[in-house]
């Protein structure tokens, strides 16, 4: 199905891009407004970053199944129509599972529209390759978006309100660092672990593979 | 909600809520193109008139849906409206001011993946302003926008001249200062939303 040749290895190679070396938070800063917002919880970063990936699985699949059929003058308009469209399925499909979470969650699930990760791997990967390519980077990118967005939402939770999973694990004597799950807490965090991923790339040459982290995002 | 005055919804979405440094809405513009203040202020001018414009068909559109019962198509028709919005206003600016359409560069087409453009559509469905209150609170988006752009903007202008540490530069720079700012604007909090 795949390239002919080193196939086991460019298959994990290209599952992993997203989770690590191409991780679209962390190397890219693709996808900034749901990372930002839906962060105060960890539980709520996980259910964002499911949801994402799901969406983003489905499109790519698709995606890359009609590459032949589409014409290229259309082809972002039809990218979005689909990613509407599944967008749509999970916006329904949270509703039904855990009516809180989608509170939480407000108007950020139908946003995920407009997370640009999403347009960028269906226009950038999943029109050119493969479906089962597609799935697979698509997959990786996702589970790489949920893990930065967990790891952001953890630190909020635990420094905010000196939980982990609504579980207190501080005495009753810590006092919650309000900041840090209000949106100037968010921005910060989110610049530390830049900072963190830009100390250790300087600090280490042989990571030289992941892109310095000069650009920005959109979307 | 509802029953906001016109000035509430304004003066909440301007400083109170800001569309991008309280909601996390448009971040990707702002952090992109608050690099020099001469593009800020067109890139926000250009996406507050995107706003207004998908305000508007949002309206339209919301009760088209509502009215045959179809509003699990309202996300995908909101997104496909935006996205001709965009285009329009791509094609006219291209046409009468080609150097602010190349100073705008990738962002233009990029409005379309805003998520402040399709977040002013979703939210005022949710809280169900009417027709004037929601091109008031599409204004005040665009204008919040158009504000955090260029108070970043004015922002990175002076840091250029700092000497920081070369781990700390890029986006992790930018996004401390948004930080920064973002803990100024919740001095607003509160603002606009009496009774």
């Amino acid at each position: 199905m795949a390239i002919p040749g080193q196939k086991e290895l460019t298959a994990l190679e290209n599952f992993m891009e997203g989770v690590w070396k191409q991780n679209p938070i962390f190397v890219m800063v693709l996808g900034m407004c749901p990372t930002l917002a839906v962060t105060v919880s960890a539980v709520n970063a996980l259910a964002m970053g499911v949801a994402t990936t799901f969406v983003l699985v489905c499109s790519a699949l698709l995606v890359s199944l009609m590459r032949r059929i589409v014409p290229k003058e259309v082809r972002i308009a039809t990218y979005i129509v689909i990613i509407a469209t599944f967008v749509t399925i999970v916006d329904y499909l949270i509703a039904a599972i855990s009516l809180a979470l989608y509170e939480a969650l407000g108007a950020f699930i139908q946003l995920i529209v407009v997370n640009c990760i999403i347009l960028g791997r269906a226009e950038a990967h999943a029109s050119k390759h493969p479906p089962a390519w597609a799935a697979s980077n698509a997959l990786g990118m996702g589970i790489g978006f949920a893990v930065a967005l967990f790891a952001l939402g953890a630190v909020r939770e635990i420094l905010g309100a000196g939980k982990l999973f609504g579980i207190a694990l501080f005495g009753p004597d810590f006092q919650p660092w309000v900041v840090m799950v209000l949106p100037p807490g968010g921005f910060f965090v989110l610049g530390m672990w830049l900072l963190l991923f830009n100390w250790l790339r300087t600090r280490s040459p042989a990571a030289g593979a992941m892109k310095p982290v000069e650009g920005h995002g959109h979307g | 909600m509802a029953d906001a005055s016109l000035g509430q919804i304004f003066l909440a979405t301007v400083l109170a809520n800001n569309f991008v440094l309280a909601m996390f809405l448009g971040l990707c513009p702002f952090l992109g193109v608050s690099g020099k203040l001469n593009t800020a202020a067109p890139m926000g001018a250009a996406t507050t008139f995107v706003m207004l414009v998908a305000s508007l068909c949002a309206y339209g559109l919301n009760w088209l849906v509502t009215a045959f019962g179809l509003e699990f198509l309202r996300l995908i028709s909101y997104i496909v409206v935006i996205a001709s919005a965009v285009q329009l206003v791509e094609m006219v600016l291209k046409k009468y001011s080609p150097a602010l359409f190349r100073a705008l560069g990738i962002y233009l087409p990029l409005i379309t993946t805003n998520c402040a453009i399709l977040g002013v559509a979703l939210f005022q469905t949710a809280r169900e302003y009417d027709l004037l209150q929601a091109l008031v609170f599409a204004l005040g988006a665009g204008v919040g926008f158009t504000l955090a752009l260029v108070l970043m903007a004015g922002l990175r202008e002076r840091l250029n001249l700092a000497s920081v540490p070369n781990v700390v530069q890029g986006t992790a720079l930018s996004l401390m200062l948004a930080g920064l700012l973002s803990l100024a604007f919740m001095g607003f909090a509160g603002l606009g939303m009496g009774e």
